[in-house]
């Protein structure tokens, strides 16, 4: 028999609501009925993983697309994904996308008269090492325009989804960067109670990262939910 | 003083520039047992209008109800071709659909079984946070004293339990109804 532990609840005030009514979106979109608390099961305490031989070559790079380099500010972003207890998350998958340099995504929704970059990727894949550590080359993306309210922009952000080693890990979030104007409009940005928990989605120059005459490194740390210290009192049946 | 979980925020419109290359509507690799359903529904926002911006991951036991990861140490089969995750968008109608397997049942609380489910986290435009849910078979006996569905309120426990269609016995509808009299249930999970 073996006993397993389930995984913390967040810290009161670091995570949104599903309604959040300054984004528009989540109005007719967040359920309005009470959500219903389960236990953790083996169901919810595992979860699927990827080994590297899924990533495409050069997955981490998205900077060169058709043998052409994408215009704009080339960036290092990386950082290491940590759990609550600040044990290292090794072998697991990140996956990011953004707009381009000019404010504008590869994508049919897009309507941003902005120009697209035929040699910018605007995804990224790679898998953690064994300490944790990612790290992407990209472009700094462009703010860019939304219809959420009159005269809308987003702050400059790229989106990250990470999986963790269980389907109770799973995290989609987006990363900052430091002194962007439009972070204190941005309902998406602002959605959490807690001042410091929205402030760690910005990332942090580094010069440990920044290469002489070639790019600035940003810094950006990841932070899976840690595991209970008890036993959820669960015995897997032989 | 310990770390706090990274601020959970929207995958946004344009999620499918990052995620649609580790797309998997077909969880069946080669070898695996276990009966196969074809699962389709659509997703419907608080206007009863399709939901075109919506991603659905599932994760899910095999055909013995062995999950593919270390922490699972039941002695049962684990099947090669079998990793049970599946990742399907839905279409500009709402529309999704994937094919799989039922999978076996697994422990849950108190060592009590659990009936074949899909667990499903669902991300879209408009979600700061993924909602949590589960997908349930038709006709299967052991719905009716699974732990975690006895938890929901009688009536709306059929919001997680699939439909035979008139496509035959190996499809099944399941729709996800965001909000309104006939709203989806959704699982807290400490997120
Ligand atoms: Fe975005």
């Amino acid at each position: 028999m073996t006993q397993l532990a389930g995984y913390r609840p967040p810290y009161p005030g670091t995570q949104p609501n599903h309604l959040h009514p300054p984004y528009v979106s989540s109005r007719k979109r967040a359920p309005t009925k009470p959500l219903v608390p389960i236990p953790f099961t083996l169901t919810e305490i595992t979860g699927p993983s990827f080994g590297t031989e899924i990533l495409p070559p050069k997955a981490c790079d998205l900077t060169r697309l058709r043998g052409g380099e994408a215009i704009g500010e080339r960036i290092v972003v990386s950082g290491r994904v940590l759990d609550e207890n600040s044990r290292p998350v090794p072998n697991t998958l990140i996956e990011i996308w953004q707009a381009n340099a000019a404010g504008r995504y590869h994508h049919e929704v897009d309507k941003h008269d902005a120009p697209l970059d035929p040699n910018f990727a605007g995804s990224g894949k790679t898998i953690t090492d064994s300490e944790g550590r990612y790290r992407f080359l990209t472009i700094r993306p462009g703010e860019y325009p939304w219809g959420n309210h009159y005269n809308a922009w987003r702050p400059a952000h790229i989106h990250f989804s990470i999986f963790g080693p269980a389907f109770a890990t799973r995290l989609v979030t987006q990363m900052f960067f430091p002194g962007d104007p439009l972070l204190a409009f941005d309902p998406i940005f602002n959605c959490t109670a807690d001042e410091k928990a929205r402030n760690r989605l910005i990332s942090v120059f580094d010069w440990e990262t920044t290469s002489p005459d070639y790019s600035l490194g940003y810094r950006f740390d990841l932070i899976l939910r840690g595991r209970e210290a008890t036993p959820m009192g669960d015995k897997l049946g032989e | 003083m310990s770390l706090q979980t990274t601020t959970s925020q929207t995958v946004g419109p344009y999620f499918g520039i990052g995620m649609t290359w580790l797309i998997r509507d077909n969880l069946i690799g080669e070898g695996v047992s276990g009966d196969r359903f074809t699962i389709q529904g659509r997703v419907f926002d608080g206007d009863g209008l399709p939901v075109p911006d919506a991603i659905l991951e599932i994760w899910q036991a095999n055909a013995h109800g062995k999950y593919d990861h270390p922490e699972d140490t039941q002695r049962k089969l684990l099947e090669p071709g079998f990793k049970g995750y599946g990742r399907v968008l839905v279409s500009h109608e709402g529309m999704f659909r994937f094919v799989t397997i039922k999978p076996g049942s697994v422990p849950g609380p108190k060592g009590k079984e659990q009936a074949p489910h899909l667990a499903i986290s669902i991300f879209m435009r408009g979600l700061l946070k993924r909602l949590v849910t589960r997908m349930y078979f038709p006709d299967d006996p052991r719905n009716a004293d699974d732990p975690i569905l006895t938890l929901v309120e009688p009536e709306r426990r059929s919001t997680l339990i699939a439909r035979k269609t008139a496509g035959g016995a190996g499809t099944l509808e399941w729709n996800v109804l965001l909000q309104g009299p006939d709203e989806t249930v959704f699982f807290d999970v400490g997120l």
